[in-house]
């Protein structure tokens, strides 16, 4: 092993993390102040201007606080929880290509940690490893409402993930690789959102609950299971978890911008390559200013709906998308490549009949039936 | 020799766990050994340069089985689990089967002429084993047959699973 390599990914996953982190600070300052604008009210305006030092003093806050383990808790399992659910949070960015090569002197920058040719698989892999972190940490809680609200969260995590699951294989299809750069690259004429619309929206459907957030955030519905798996953590094991929530905000954010959004594609990025990364963020920007707005908008969804919506409606719908892409890029191929503007049509339609059909799966046959 | 010093290590991570798994009595604990277990045998097919069948190995028994069985055992009581005994009467028969297959798998691997020295094959430049893999389970003087038995197989169960599950009225 060349050590010149080993030090360049050692500095390049120091860097990423660090960025993630600051990112997942500041996630924190933008969602409140964000649903503050969306509540009309001002939000977080005591530390600092615009309260820029705000996640600081949070920081501190947290550090500083009493860590409790509950007296009969399973504590090995209690004290890994929160690092269970941290680290594949941190590790499924190190395929996302930030940006393309930039060239200083001989010297070649390659924006991504890990160039893996089942990149898109290694990420399906490591988000459903990030499910044992909840899981385990309801269980080894020994509270009721924590184990109630790990059951509930690893249930819509694994039910979530088959149509996340498509929908990798919908980018898949239509790039015929599962590197992500080549991914990003196949993008070139048209970003894959423009191709399958649906697809790209059943992903962002699918990433909210993935990550457990508004309307899907069952896992810690306040008024039925006071805070869910995390009831029984404090001090810097709930700052875990709340960093793992946000930092997965973030990398699922950049996973949906690569396989839907063009990447770090945009104007100009092949002249200047440093813009890659700012499109990338910008473009990361706008999905989590998209899942604010989701939270400040809908509701929860009850929990028995949430799993009739992902089994009934999500996956045959993202069956269908599948089929429809594969047939829309067979006729692209064999007989006219205009023929790809089909999809996107029919998906379409797909999309709107899997609308009407939410109310009639959501329905409970047991209560319609009285 | 890196290769062989992994081996050994992913061995012992294998077969330490894989013992643990049968002796612990929690059941929870016995699940998150077979993790280890089955993470172990990524790590060993990873070290082989087989990436797609380590992630698939990840994401099939460690992402989706193993949180079934953790997903069931919380459904069950605590205390129940901890006093029931661990073997069976029929625990001499099955010792008896494992010294049997341990004998034949020995012979079928010795008689593969490995030795700790043998380096694995490189893959060829330009051969893609994805697509290799994709295009011998889908052709028909490939894989196709057992395939297809097979999903048809996981279809039967899944019909099964919905039948058993069903709200019979």
């Amino acid at each position: 092993m060349d050590w010149m390599l080993l030090l360049e990914w050692v500095i390049k996953s120091f860097v990423l993390s660090l960025i993630l982190l600051g990112g997942f600070a500041y996630l924190t300052w933008f969602e409140r102040k964000v649903l503050a604008r969306f509540q009309v009210r001002i939000g977080p305006n005591r530390a600092g201007p615009y309260a820029l030092l705000q996640p600081i003093a949070d920081a501190v806050k947290l550090i500083f606080k009493e860590e409790f383990t509950p007296a009969r808790a399973e504590k090995i399992l209690f004290f890994l929880a929160p690092i269970v659910t941290v680290v594949p949070a941190l590790v499924v960015a190190a395929v996302v290509p930030w940006g393309p090569d930039i060239q200083i002197g001989s010297y070649t920058l390659r924006l991504y940690i890990a160039d893996i040719s089942v990149g898109v698989l290694y990420i399906t892999a490591i988000t459903s490893i990030a499910v044992y972190g909840i899981t385990l940490a309801g269980w080894s809680s020994n509270n009721k409402y924590a184990l109630m609200g790990g059951l509930r969260s690893s249930a819509q995590m694994v039910s979530y993930e088959l149509a996340l699951g498509f929908c990798f294989v919908i980018a898949i299809l239509m790039s015929g690789s599962m590197r992500p750069i080549d991914i990003v690259d196949a993008q070139r004429n048209g970003w894959f959102f423009l191709i399958q619309p649906a697809g790209a929206f059943v992903f962002l459907i699918a990433t909210l609950a993935e990550v457990n957030r508004a309307p899907f955030d069952m896992p810690e519905a306040e008024q039925e299971l006071a805070a869910g798996f995390h009831s029984e953590y404090s001090g810097m094991k709930f700052a875990l978890f709340f960093m793992a929530e946000y930092t997965k905000m973030i990398t699922i954010s950049s996973i949906a911008v690569t396989l839907f959004f063009g990447g770090y594609l945009g104007p100009f990025v092949d002249q200047l390559p440093f813009l890659g990364p700012i499109y990338m963020l910008a473009k990361i920007v706008a999905l989590l200013f998209f899942m604010v707005w989701v939270r400040a908008t809908l509701p929860r969804i009850r929990y028995d709906r949430l799993m009739a919506f992902g089994w009934k409606v999500l996956l045959p719908l993202t069956l269908a998308l599948v089929l429809i892409t594969a047939v829309g890029i067979l006729l692209a191929q064999e007989v006219n490549p205009n023929l790809i503007w089909i999809t996107p049509v029919i998906s379409a339609f797909a999309g709107f009949f899997a609308i009407g059909l939410v109310d009639r799966s959501l329905r409970r046959k047991a209560y319609a039936a009285r | 020799m890196g290769a062989q010093i992994l081996f050994f290590l992913c061995a012992a991570l294998i077969l330490i766990s894989a013992i643990m798994v049968v002796t612990v009595r929690n059941l929870i604990h016995a699940a998150l050994w077979l993790i280890a277990t089955l993470f172990g045998a990524a790590l060993l097919y990873a070290s082989l340069d087989a990436s797609f069948i380590a992630v698939v190995q990840v994401v099939v028994y460690i992402g989706a089985i193993a949180i079934m069985f953790i997903f069931a055992v919380m459904l069950t009581r605590r205390e129940l689990l901890i006093k029931t005994d661990q073997t069976n009467a029929n625990w001499p028969l099955a010792l008896g089967l494992s010294a049997v297959m341990l004998v034949a798998l020995g012979y079928v691997i010795g008689g593969f002429g490995v030795t700790l020295n043998t380096t694995p094959a490189a893959i060829p430049a330009g051969v893609d084993p994805l697509t290799l893999l994709g295009k011998a389970l889908l052709a028909p003087e490939a894989y196709v047959l057992p395939f297809e038995v097979a999903s048809v197989l996981l279809l039967a169960a899944m019909v099964g699973a919905v039948y058993v599950a069903m709200n019979k009225k």
